[in-house]
Parts: structure tokens; C-alpha cells; sequence
């Protein structure tokens, strides 16, 4: 498989703190990648890298190297811009504009020239929204604004506005931790189905998750990647002994 | 529920009882001073809203006039109109005096002769005839008319004799002393005269100040706040300027103006006592309070909007533009009107560039001479007659109605904000 991003040697320090040590890691290109881990043990911060979103954080520091592609991301000259337009994120929690449904999921295909007509953009929305599993609920009021929705709602809103620009890669941090399990299936199934075109690296605290839908596991812990292999490899046969008991939920 | 807990929840819900007591109490009294101070206004000023007539019969004698028939509108302007004001004014006491015939002219307006003038020129068929027309009385008698002035005191310590008094009482019987709402408050320039002195000149001098202000504030230092809270590296020297605009925003308001008038009119020759100059002057002082509220405001956009947008590839000024500034806009509008109230109140500075020159025109556009509201309020203050202390209380209310008026338009414009984003 192909490796899409790569990062070698990563450390990421808060001020004084080292959040993440000496990280190195292949994401492979379409096909989803799960990061698992207990809490604070840096997997945000990891997919903050992705897409230099630590940049806005002024006590934050990245060292090493990340490719995308052959772009080195964690360089000075890199144009943002360009890299988030390629790399979308949907975050923990959900953070659409206040500003209606459809100017939520317009915003992107707006301002990157995605889009000739008023029509080609309804139909951007009406897709992203069917992928995002909301469209029923809310294409009577598409109108109404995006922050007026249930948190559930609001979070597969975010998700159906970081596809809508259809970026090379979609990084999600717990995109289900606010969602049912209905939506929380359908978001899986969204997931399995953008594997196809895109590059998927998701943070999860669900096992089951991890395991349904990605095919590569990394497991965080204390700013170190313990271990990162193949799903069935990580779930079935760990090599290391935290892992094991991490996902068999006897950590701590 | 053992004793011990009960007893502390009983505690706690005293101690809430307590606190919105006190908070009752203080919004209470806050009321009361309120209540007191627009009362007091209002009983001294709502007379200046009414105005005290007399009316006369006018003979508009083609000979005393010295007007041929069917005069040209020239003529009837470069008429004197001296003898027939004078005749119809004596003419109310048939049996006046000579020596009391000034007493009777001076229960009007010294303009009388000025609206029998006016009167004919708008009417130019009734020349030849006898009209009844009511003219503006004297400040004395207004005052009288509308019971500010005692009766019953010596005639020596009042300022309308006791034959004055008897004309008064008569025409009243007669129902020929009307009082009918003050126009002329509104539409007049300031004036020597109490019963002629209006707020037309200060009005539109206010109002154009605070316009100029605005335009000159607002937009500079809604720019100011977003440079320095978005983009300014955060470093000493945007440190050092962050202390002086705070700096600024507590300044002494006279000390912009000798800056306007150092500046403004000595260096640059602005005119003198224009609202250019007063509203640039006002808008120095407004320019720290609406950089401060827009940096509060833009500094209270949730990070987590400006992340969503930055991580949808927005740029840095997109991100800004698009999201941060108008979820800002409410509280950035807010201190401006803050601001502009404030400006609205100031008299200090407009005196230092001149606003306080006595002001007989109104003005057409900024850059004419004019008087503000305030300033107005000080130079009637100073005035001894009672026509003008009905004038200043009149004038404040205007002032506060102004205030008002800009307060609604803000939170009208707010409500649009915040409907459109929340
Ligand atoms: N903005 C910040 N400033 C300072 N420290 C931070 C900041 N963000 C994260 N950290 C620290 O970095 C470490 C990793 O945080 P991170 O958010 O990446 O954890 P996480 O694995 O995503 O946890 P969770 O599963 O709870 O979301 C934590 O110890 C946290 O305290
Ligand atoms: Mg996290």
C-alpha cells in the first residue's frame, strides 16, 4: 500500500511539556487509519499535525519531519491553505458557523472556487449532506441555522462540510462521541465508503470502532506510540503487553 | 435529611434571599434618582414647549406704507413697516399715554414688526385691510401667561408693571392671548431673546458632529482592533500600543480639544467652530473606546469557529472577515454607541474650538459654524431670564430624547446582528 503521509521523528512540546516523543508513522493512502489511546495521551495533538492546525495553539512546537505526499508539511514555506484544502478535520467537538445549514456546508466550495453556479453548489450541499447522514433531517430547513441542531446533528453537520471540498485526506477526531448508534452505524458506513477516494485517519475511544472500520491501529499512550500494525494484528495478536491490555480494558 | 444539613440549606437559600435584597435595593434607588432627575426637568422644561400669542389688528394702510396698488414683492420687502406695527400695538389701549406707549411695545417680541412684515409678504391681496394676526409676545409675558411669574409681589421687584398687567388681563378676557405649541423652539437659531431662542443651530450642529465623528471613527478603529487583536505579532512594541490606547480612553476630554484646536485649526486651517472640527475632535476620544469594545468583542469569538474555518482552508483575513467580525459586530456596535453618547454629552472640548460662539444661523453642512446641544444647554445656563431656564431643562430633554433615539437605533441594529449569527 502506498503511504500517503508520513512522519518521522515527531515531537511536539506545550510550552515546556513534551506531548508527543519521537513519533513515526505511515499512513497509508485510502484506507483508514484508527488511533487509539487513553485520554491525553496525544492523539489530537498528533492529528493537529496533520493539518497544522497547532499552529493557532502560540505555546505549541512541532519538530520532525511530515510528509504529505512528497510536501514536507511541517515546513515554514508550506502554503496552509493549500495543505487544510487537501486535508479536511472534523473536530471532537462539533464546531459549525453560526450561519445557516446550507452556508455551513457552502462555506468551503465558496471561498476555494469549487464551484461555477448556484445549482453545481446545491448540489455539493445535498451530496455532503446524504454522505454525512443528515440529509433527511434537514432538508426542509436548510435555511435554519447550523448551531440551532442537536449535538449529533451539529457533529455530522461539521463532517458533511470537511467532505464537501472532497480533501485528499479527512482527519476525525471522535466524530461519533456525540452521536446514537444509529448514526454512529451510519457515520461508519460514510466512512467505509469514503475509503475509496480518500485517505481516513480517525481518533476513537470505541475498540469496536477501531476494529470495524479501519485497517491500520496505532495505540497511544503518554505521548508515545506504542504500537502500530494492522487492525486484525493490533485487535487479534498485539506485540506489546500495554496494547493488550488496553483494548481488553484492563489499562490502568 | 439530618438536622445539620437543613439548617445549611436553610443558610444557603438566606444568604440568595439576601443577595437579590440588596441587588433590588440598588436598582431601586438607582430608579429613584432617575425618577427625580427627569421629573425635575420635565417641570422645569415642558413650558418651553408651549409658546404665549398675542393677537392684534393689523391695518395694512397702503399710505402709511407708501405702496403703490398691486406692489412687486420687492416693494413689499423694502417697505417700512415701522408705523403700522407701532399704530396697531398702541391701538390695544385706547387710552394710552404717551409715556406708556414703549410699555405696550415691549409686551412683544422685538420682531414684531418683522411678522407683520412677513405676514403681508405671504399675503400680499390683504394689503389695505384690517387683519387680526397673532404675534410672538415678550419673553415677560410669556412667563406670566404661563404662571412662572408671581403677581403678587411688589411692583418694583417685577418685571411686568402693573399697567403691563391690566393690558395682559384684559386681552386674556378677550381671548386674545393664545398659547399653542413652540414651533419656533424647534426651527429657530439661538438668540439674545428668550422667547425667539431655539435649537435648530445646536441640533444640526450636534448632529453633524456626531456624524463626522462617527465616519471618521468608527471605521478606523474597527481596523485598529482587528489588526492589533488578529494579526499585530505579539510582541513589546504591540504591547506599548495596547497601554497608550488604554491610555487614551482616560484622557481628560479638554485636552483634545486643545489638541483639535492646536492641531485641527492652527496647523491644518479647518474652519473654526465648525462640526468638522468638533466631530474629529470628539471622534480622538471615541477612537480608544470603540478599539477597545471591537478587541473585547473579537477576542470573545469562540476559537473553536476561527479553528473550523481555518481548517476548512480559510485564510487568516477570511477567517476573520467572514467569522470573527460580524459575530463581533454586536458588542463592537455597542461600544460605539457607548462612545458617541459619550461624544454626544461633551462640552468641553467643542468650547475650546470654538462651538460656543453665538450662533444666529443654522447650519447646512458640517462646514458651517453651529453650536452643539450641550454647549447650547451651558451658554443658556449662564442667562438669567426665566425664558431661558425653561430653555435649558427643554434642551436637555432634547439631548436625552437624542440619546435615546441613537441607544434604540444600536439595539434595533444589534438584534439584526445577533438574529442573523446565534
Ligand atoms: N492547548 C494546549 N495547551 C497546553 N497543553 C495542551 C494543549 N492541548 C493539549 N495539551 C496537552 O497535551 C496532551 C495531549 O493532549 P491531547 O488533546 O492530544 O490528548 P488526546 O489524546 O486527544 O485526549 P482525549 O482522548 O481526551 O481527547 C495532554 O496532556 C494535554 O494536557
Ligand atoms: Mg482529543
Amino acid at each position: 500500500m502506498k503511504s500517503k503521509i508520513s512522519a518521522k521523528g515527531v515531537n511536539v512540546y506545550y510550552g515546556e511539556k513534551q506531548a508527543l516523543k519521537n513519533i513515526s508513522i505511515e499512513i497509508g493512502e485510502k484506507e483508514v487509519t484508527a488511533l487509539i489511546g487513553p485520554s491525553g495521551c496525544g492523539k489530537s495533538t498528533f492529528l493537529r499535525c496533520l493539518n497544522r492546525m497547532n499552529d493557532v495553539i502560540d505555546i505549541c512546537r512541532v519538530e520532525g519531519s511530515i510528509k504529505f505526499d512528497n510536501l514536507e508539511i511541517n515546513s515554514k514555506e508550506l502554503d496552509v491553505v493549500r495543505l487544510r484544502e487537501n486535508v479536511g478535520m472534523v473536530f471532537q467537538k462539533p464546531n459549525p458557523f453560526p450561519k445557516t445549514i446550507y452556508e455551513n456546508i457552502a462555506y468551503g466550495p465558496t471561498i476555494h472556487g469549487l464551484v461555477q453556479s448556484k445549482q453545481e453548489l446545491d448540489e455539493i450541499v445535498e451530496t455532503s449532506l446524504k454522505k454525512a447522514a443528515l440529509w433527511n433531517e434537514v432538508k426542509d430547513r436548510l435555511h435554519e441555522i447550523g448551531t440551532g441542531l442537536s449535538g449529533g446533528q451539529q457533529q455530522r453537520l461539521c463532517i458533511a462540510r470537511a467532505i464537501s471540498i472532497k480533501p485528499e485526506v479527512i482527519l476525525m477526531d471522535e466524530p461519533c462521541s456525540a452521536l446514537d448508534p444509529i448514526a454512529t452505524a451510519q457515520i461508519e458506513e460514510l466512512i467505509d465508503e469514503l475509503k475509496n477516494e480518500h485517505t481516513i485517519v480517525i481518533v476513537t475511544h470505541s475498540m469496536s470502532q477501531a476494529a470495524r472500520v479501519s485497517q491500520k491501529t496505532g495505540f497511544f499512550h503518554l505521548g508515545n506510540l506504542i504500537e502500530f500494525d494492522s487492525t486484525e494484528k493490533i485487535f487479534k495478536n498485539p506485540g506489546n503487553q500495554q496494547t493488550q491490555d488496553y483494548i481488553t480494558g484492563r489499562f490502568g | 435529611m439530618n438536622n445539620k444539613r437543613k439548617n445549611f440549606l436553610e443558610k444557603r437559600y438566606k444568604s440568595e434571599k439576601r443577595f437579590q435584597l440588596f441587588g433590588l435595593a440598588s436598582i431601586s434607588l438607582a430608579l429613584i434618582f432617575l425618577a427625580i432627575f427627569l421629573i425635575k426637568i420635565f417641570s422645569n422644561g415642558y413650558s418651553a414647549f408651549t409658546k404665549t400669542w398675542i393677537f392684534v389688528e393689523v391695518n395694512y394702510d397702503r399710505e402709511l406704507l407708501l405702496l403703490e396698488e398691486n406692489p412687486s414683492s420687492e416693494d413689499l420687502n423694502n417697505a417700512d413697516y415701522y408705523d403700522i406695527a407701532y399704530q396697531s400695538i398702541i391701538a390695544l389701549d385706547p387710552e394710552v399715554d404717551e409715556s406708556s406707549e414703549t410699555f405696550l411695545i415691549e409686551m412683544f417680541a422685538y420682531n414684531y414688526e418683522l411678522e407683520i412684515k412677513n405676514y403681508l409678504k405671504k399675503n400680499p391681496s390683504d394689503l389695505g385691510k384690517i387683519v387680526k394676526l397673532k404675534l410672538t409676545a415678550s419673553d415677560d409675558i410669556d412667563q406670566i401667561n404661563k404662571g412662572n411669574y408671581p403677581r403678587d409681589i411688589p411692583e418694583e421687584n417685577r418685571r411686568v408693571n402693573n399697567y403691563q398687567l391690566k393690558i395682559f388681563d384684559m386681552l386674556e378676557a378677550r381671548g386674545d392671548i393664545i398659547n399653542t405649541f413652540n414651533l419656533s423652539f424647534f426651527t429657530n437659531p439661538d438668540s439674545r431673546e428668550a422667547e425667539l431662542a431655539g435649537i435648530a443651530s445646536s441640533f444640526m450642529g450636534t448632529l453633524f458632529s456626531i456624524l463626522v465623528c462617527l465616519v471618521f471613527s468608527f471605521p478606523i478603529a474597527v481596523l485598529a482592533g482587528i489588526y492589533l487583536e488578529e494579526f499585530a505579532p505579539k510582541n513589546k512594541f504591540t504591547d506599548f500600543i495596547e497601554v497608550n490606547i488604554n491610555n487614551l480612553a482616560a484622557v481628560p476630554s479638554i485636552v483634545f480639544g486643545l489638541l483639535g484646536l492646536g492641531v485641527l485649526i492652527n496647523i491644518f486651517g479647518l474652519p473654526r467652530s465648525t462640526p468638522l472640527v468638533g466631530g474629529i475632535t470628539l471622534s480622538l476620544m471615541t477612537l480608544p473606546t470603540i478599539i477597545i469594545a471591537a478587541r473585547a468583542s473579537l477576542k470573545a469569538v469562540p476559537p473553536s469557529i476561527k479553528e473550523a474555518a481555518l481548517a476548512m482552508g480559510a485564510s487568516k483575513m477570511q477567517t476573520t472577515l467572514h467569522h470573527a467580525v460580524p459575530l463581533s459586530m454586536p458588542g463592537t456596535l455597542s461600544g460605539t454607541i457607548i462612545g458617541l453618547a459619550q461624544a454626544l454629552g461633551e462640552t468641553a472640548p467643542l468650547i475650546l474650538i470654538g462651538m460656543v460662539a453665538f450662533v444666529n444661523t443654522i447650519p447646512g453642512s458640517p462646514l458651517d459654524p453651529a453650536a452643539s446641544l450641550p454647549v447650547q444647554v451651558y451658554i443658556w445656563s449662564e442667562s438669567a431670564e426665566r425664558g431661558f431656564v425653561e430653555k435649558v431643562s427643554a434642551c436637555i430633554m432634547v439631548l436625552l430624547i437624542f440619546l435615546i433615539t441613537m441607544n434604540l437605533t444600536a439595539q434595533i441594529i444589534r438584534h439584526r446582528f445577533e438574529k442573523k449569527w446565534s
